[in-house]
């Protein structure tokens, strides 16, 4: 795999992010392998073993000692990953928050996965969405290309955003299956990424004593957090300039918040983030003979594109949000109801049907996609796709 | 933290100078006081190198006091003084 580049390679999801890791060459990883991302750290830690890194590799008890490292190492100055899923991403959500809140542009790439109970280690995008809070930014891979390309890609979004971004690929749909991409040279990944995060902290580089994380009571957590609130906002610019220099630099055309298929005329739509997007799209291209209906697909989750998703639902009567994930607040799944916070001030909106599926990987068929499409319930404010229940799935 | 800072102020997050936890006392949370007799202490200095307040004041290289301002009585000083000198012993605050 180390063999010659700028070529097309069957590889992995696992395999292409360690790839993109061993091309970056980060100065810390610190990880502990979960299913289904485990390849990604032992893949990675075989380029440390055969030298063809110069990465301090630390192999850690636990993914809360993983991400504490993180920080530890991002607040020193070195640039830094770590990979993770489902309970993983769970042990680190204390930490999560120290990481955004110091401001540290540390790389996370997730295998997304089911949370317990019961055990499950498919894919879903629970994991995530139970992170969607912790002020990292959050971007969705579409198939392997996607997740290699993003991977490379977030290092500059972390770096000129000063934020932690998490790189999401659906477990085993995307992490597991060997797929042609186009890898590029070694040096043209590294003169894109360039040196390491310019203005670090720097904690160990001499100079005046500072203090990282400190205490702030009353008269000042305020200010912090809204600091933190207008970092993200300006995220979004990052994200636009950053994804272009990308595209520019590798001859890609990668959409920075949301991809749009079949929606200059659409009547309906499908909307979604992941890897189902190329099983929807088909089946919109199948339909269209018959209805209006196109596909928006979400890249970006955080900061939330609610500008890019209103524009590309303008004229759309129907929505049907496709969705990994549950709240459990009995209003749906979070994608929905983010979707329906960011219309909700348009004066013309679509009805909006949040439609949960696949969780714990539970496969999504073309015949429930047709379904949704012949029997679109256009009152129904949320159904779960799927699901046995008496007398059939629905 | 000023009260006057404002959040456009704080871009770069939680990051300050060094040192600014002497504006604070921390003496008063103190339940236990460490009270030195300095003629038993054979200046050892383990007292001021595990002190986690920075408060057993030091001067010419030998113990001269405690700075009650910032030490919360936690009693690692009184631990750690060697058994044969015992020099430091914990009281109860205001007793
Ligand atoms: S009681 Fe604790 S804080 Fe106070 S002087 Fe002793 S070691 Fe320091
Ligand atoms: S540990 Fe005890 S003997 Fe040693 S310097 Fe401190 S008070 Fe003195």
């Amino acid at each position: 795999m180390s063999a010659v580049l700028g070529r097309r390679v069957g590889l992995t999801g696992n395999d292409a992010v360690a790839l993109a890791w061993r091309q970056i060459d980060p100065d810390v990883v610190a990880a502990y392998p979960i299913t289904p991302s485990t390849q990604i750290v032992e893949r990675f830690s075989q380029y440390v073993a055969d030298g063809e890194v110069q990465t301090q590799f630390l192999a850690v008890e636990s993914e809360h000692s993983a991400i504490s490292a993180c920080v530890g190492a991002s607040a020193a100055g070195a640039r830094v990953m770590t990979a993770t899923s489902s309970q993983g991403l769970a042990l680190m959500h204390e930490i999560l928050y120290v990481a955004s809140g110091l401001r540290l542009p540390i790389i996370m790439v997730v295998g997304n996965r089911a949370l317990s109970s019961p055990i499950n280690i498919h894919g879903d995008h629970s994991d995530t969405m139970g992170s969607r809070d912790a002020g990292w930014i959050q971007l969705y891979c579409r198939d392997v290309q996607d997740a290699y390309d993003r991977t490379i890609l977030a290092v500059r979004i972390a770096e000129r955003a000063r934020l932690p971004v998490m790189v999401c690929l659906d477990g085993f749909t995307l992490t597991h299956s060997l797929e042609p991409i186009e890898a590029y040279p070694d040096e043209e990944v590294q003169e894109f990424v360039g040196e390491g995060p310019a203005d670090g902290y720097a904690l160990l580089g001499g100079g005046e004593p500072i203090s990282v994380g400190p205490l702030a009571l009353p008269d000042s957590y305020m200010e912090f957090r809204r600091a933190l609130a207008a970092a993200m906002e300006r995220a979004r610019e990052v994200i636009a300039v950053e994804t272009e220099a990308f595209n520019t630099r590798f001859g890609r055309a990668l959409p920075a918040f949301v991809e749009k298929f079949e929606m200059d005329d659409a009547e309906e739509a499908f909307l979604l983030m992941g890897s189902y997007a190329d099983m929807v799209r088909d089946a919109v291209a199948r339909w269209r003979r018959a209805r209006r209906v196109g596909m928006v697909r979400l890249v970006t989750f955080r900061p939330f594109p609610a500008e890019e998703v209103a524009r590309a639902l303008g004229r759309i009567r129907h929505v049907h949000v496709l969705e990994r994930a549950d709240t459990l607040s009995t209003l749906g799944g979070p994608l929905g109801i983010e979707i329906r916070a960011a219309l909700y001030d348009r004066v013309v909106r679509p009805a909006v049907t949040d439609v949960v599926f696949g969780l714990g990987g539970r496969e999504l068929t073309d015949g429930e996609i047709d379904g949704l499409l012949r029997a679109p319930g256009a009152g129904d404010r949320l159904r779960y796709l799927g699901v046995r229940q008496e007398g059939g799935c629905r | 933290m000023a009260g006057s800072v404002t959040w456009r102020q704080l871009d770069r997050g939680p990051v300050i100078p060094g040192g600014t936890s002497r504006g604070f006392s921390t003496g008063d949370w103190r339940q236990e006081a460490p009270i030195l007799d300095l003629d038993r202490c054979v200046h050892c200095m383990l007292c001021w190198l595990y002190c986690p307040d920075s408060s057993i004041l030091v001067a010419g290289g030998r113990v001269v006091g405690i700075d009650y301002e910032h030490c919360k009585g936690c009693g690692i000083c009184a631990a750690v003084c060697p058994p044969r000198a015992s020099a430091i012993r914990m009281e109860a605050e205001g007793a």
